[in-house]
């Protein structure tokens, strides 16, 4: 029965809507329009946005005035391309990496006894909740010149002199992985832990040996959770700043930082709008994958 | 029957050790007397005792606890709102969830910049409203997304048998829906709260003079290196976070791990 809709529920969906439409849609549209600007001396540093007051003629100017000459710009520097390929590049490898530690780690929580597992869960969600920046500060701690890790390693005798590790490609990984665990891991244990028992009983009946069963069957009934936790893993790694910039060095440089140079140390906004518009089209066909499966669970 | 044999303990053992070893390093080295974090000079309380003193961090946390505190609250008045507004079928209503969506996974830096270009636009003066205002955005959704998953194990009867009874729509909602979906709006806030703690990377772009939350502080110090004073700042933060899980768990039935679970994933 359709009932006449209320205030309330009218209420409901108008002010969140407007809410986001305010400070999630409307800045987007304005990166897009900067970043087809030029840059001004004047400062706001771009040409002005709309100026509607000049009504038809306004409108005619402001197309007239937009150009592509950022975006050239993004594809003659090596530079941005260089840093595209190297921020795709992180995300895919500490995915991947974040899969093959993560599932075991999802797996034995899903097996764990069941008195145990609210709580080894709770365990897994705590660091998540403690700020990101503390853990990758701890992370500083441990991988310093006379930091934890180099006198582990010398007092086991693996290395003979200390390494260092700031300031390279394996701390950026280090981080990430670290950062990014819980949201790989519980994606991968809802999906393990829904995962029907009788089904590998059947597996082992039938004369399926333990590594076959995990392979024919485990991981692809868990396929949904990994897809989820990869996603969920990928998209943000693509535009992360903080991990490489305390972790890494200049040669690590990701997107992240470009933009952010671009924007705080050149001052070059509609650059920095330009490079953040293609790292968007980048990510939008991820995104769409990721919201199509949302709206499938929320479906089901 | 579940098995759970060496391989599933020796993994989850693992995994533990290499979520909670850095952290660990990071407490014990804020009580060193020393200031070289490599050199053991006995147990101190001297960095704490040197926080009492940092007025600029003093401020900073001060400034980010009332950000939080505001932030999370919009957040979840909104954000249970717009998980009504999810239950509801209505016209844009895709383009309405892809709003409520995208910003969990968007990089933080686009969503900044972006919030950052706006204020400007509008020429409104950056400092700790805009702080607040952007971290109501980003966190709205994440309230929205655990209180979502609440509505839709509730059972919608109990709403519909209220209306029928001819209880009008706002008292449905606060004696009916309200307190049903209470669990879900707690959790809801607690991770607005502890998001708008966390976040660097939004603040440092919506910020101006004046309005320097704790994050900022601690980033502009890391960057110079491992500071004693900063191990005994993280190690509090550490302290309030698990604090207020444990209170959190305690609180409410369903632990504070099951409802984040059910939202996140």
């Amino acid at each position: 029965m359709e009932r006449q809709r209320d205030w309330v529920t009218r209420a409901a969906i108008l002010v969140p809507y407007a809410w986001l439409i305010a400070f999630f849609l409307l800045p987007f549209l304005i990166v897009l329009k900067i970043s087809f600007s030029q840059t001004t001396i004047a400062q706001p540093p771009y040409t002005p946005l709309l100026d509607l007051s000049a009504g038809w003629e306004g409108l005619k100017d402001f197309f007239a005035a937009l150009s592509a000459e950022n975006y050239k710009t993004l594809f003659s520097d090596s530079l941005y391309a260089w840093s595209y390929l190297k921020s795709l590049q992180v995300a895919t490898i500490s995915t991947v990496i974040l899969l093959l530690i993560g599932y075991p780690v999802a797996y034995a929580l899903a097996r764990a006894p069941r008195r145990w597992q609210g709580v080894l869960v709770l365990m897994v969600v705590l660091p998540f909740w403690t700020s990101f920046l503390i853990r990758v500060y701890a992370w500083i701690n441990v991988l310093q010149h006379d930091g934890l890790l180099n006198r582990a390693l010398l007092a086991l005798r693996i290395i003979d002199a200390p390494v260092t590790w700031l300031a390279t490609d394996t701390a950026v990984y280090l981080g990430i992985v670290y950062s990014y665990f819980p949201f790989m891991v519980l994606p991968l244990f809802a999906a393990l832990e829904r995962m029907d028992d009788t089904l590998l009983e059947a597996a082992a009946d039938l004369g399926s040996p333990p590594w076959r069963t995990f392979f024919q069957v485990t991981v692809p009934l868990s396929l949904p959770g990994i897809a989820a936790g990869s996603l969920l893993c990928f998209i943000p790694i693509v535009g992360e700043f903080v991990i490489p910039d305390l972790l890494g060095s200049s040669s690590t440089a990701m997107i992240g930082q470009t933009l952010w140079l671009e924007f705080f140390g050149n001052r070059d906004w509609p650059v920095a709008s330009a490079l953040a518009v293609v790292l968007l089209c980048i990510l939008v066909p991820p995104i769409l994958i990721y919201r199509q499966r949302e709206a499938r669970q929320m479906e089901g | 029957m579940k098995r759970f044999g060496t391989i599933n303990f020796t993994a989850l053992a693992l995994g533990l050790a290499f979520l909670y070893l850095p952290i660990a390093i990071l407490i014990v080295n804020s009580f060193n007397d020393s200031r070289l974090v490599t050199v053991w000079a006995g147990a101190s309380l001297r960095w704490y005792r040197a926080l009492l003193n940092d007025s600029a961090m003093l401020d900073a946390a001060s400034v980010s606890l009332r950000v939080a505190f505001l932030s999370a609250s919009a957040a979840t008045v909104l954000g249970t709102l717009a998980a009504l507004a999810l239950t509801q079928r209505f016209r844009g209503k895709l383009a309405f969830s892809g709003m409520i969506y995208a910003p969990l996974v968007m990089p933080e830096v686009i969503t900044g910049l972006s919030l950052l270009l706006l204020f400007v636009a509008v020429e409104i003066d950056r400092g700790f409203w805009t702080i607040v205002i952007a971290h109501t955005t980003l966190t709205l959704c994440f309230v929205a997304v655990v209180v979502q998953s609440r509505l839709v194990t509730f059972d919608r009867s109990l709403q519909e048998a209220a209306m029928d009874l001819g209880c009008p729509p706002l008292r449905t909602f606060l004696t009916v829906t309200l307190p049903l979906i209470w669990p879900a709006v707690a959790s809801g806030w607690m991770l607005a709260f502890a998001l708008s703690l966390d976040d660097l990377v939004i603040a440092s772009f919506v910020t101006g003079p004046g309005a320097t939350t704790l994050p900022l502080r601690i980033y502009s110090e890391v960057r110079l290196g491992v500071k004693p004073e900063i191990n005994a700042v993280c190690t509090i933060m550490i302290a309030v976070v698990a604090l207020g899980l444990v209170a959190a768990s305690l609180l409410t039935k369903r632990s504070a791990a099951g409802v984040q679970l059910g939202g996140r994933v």
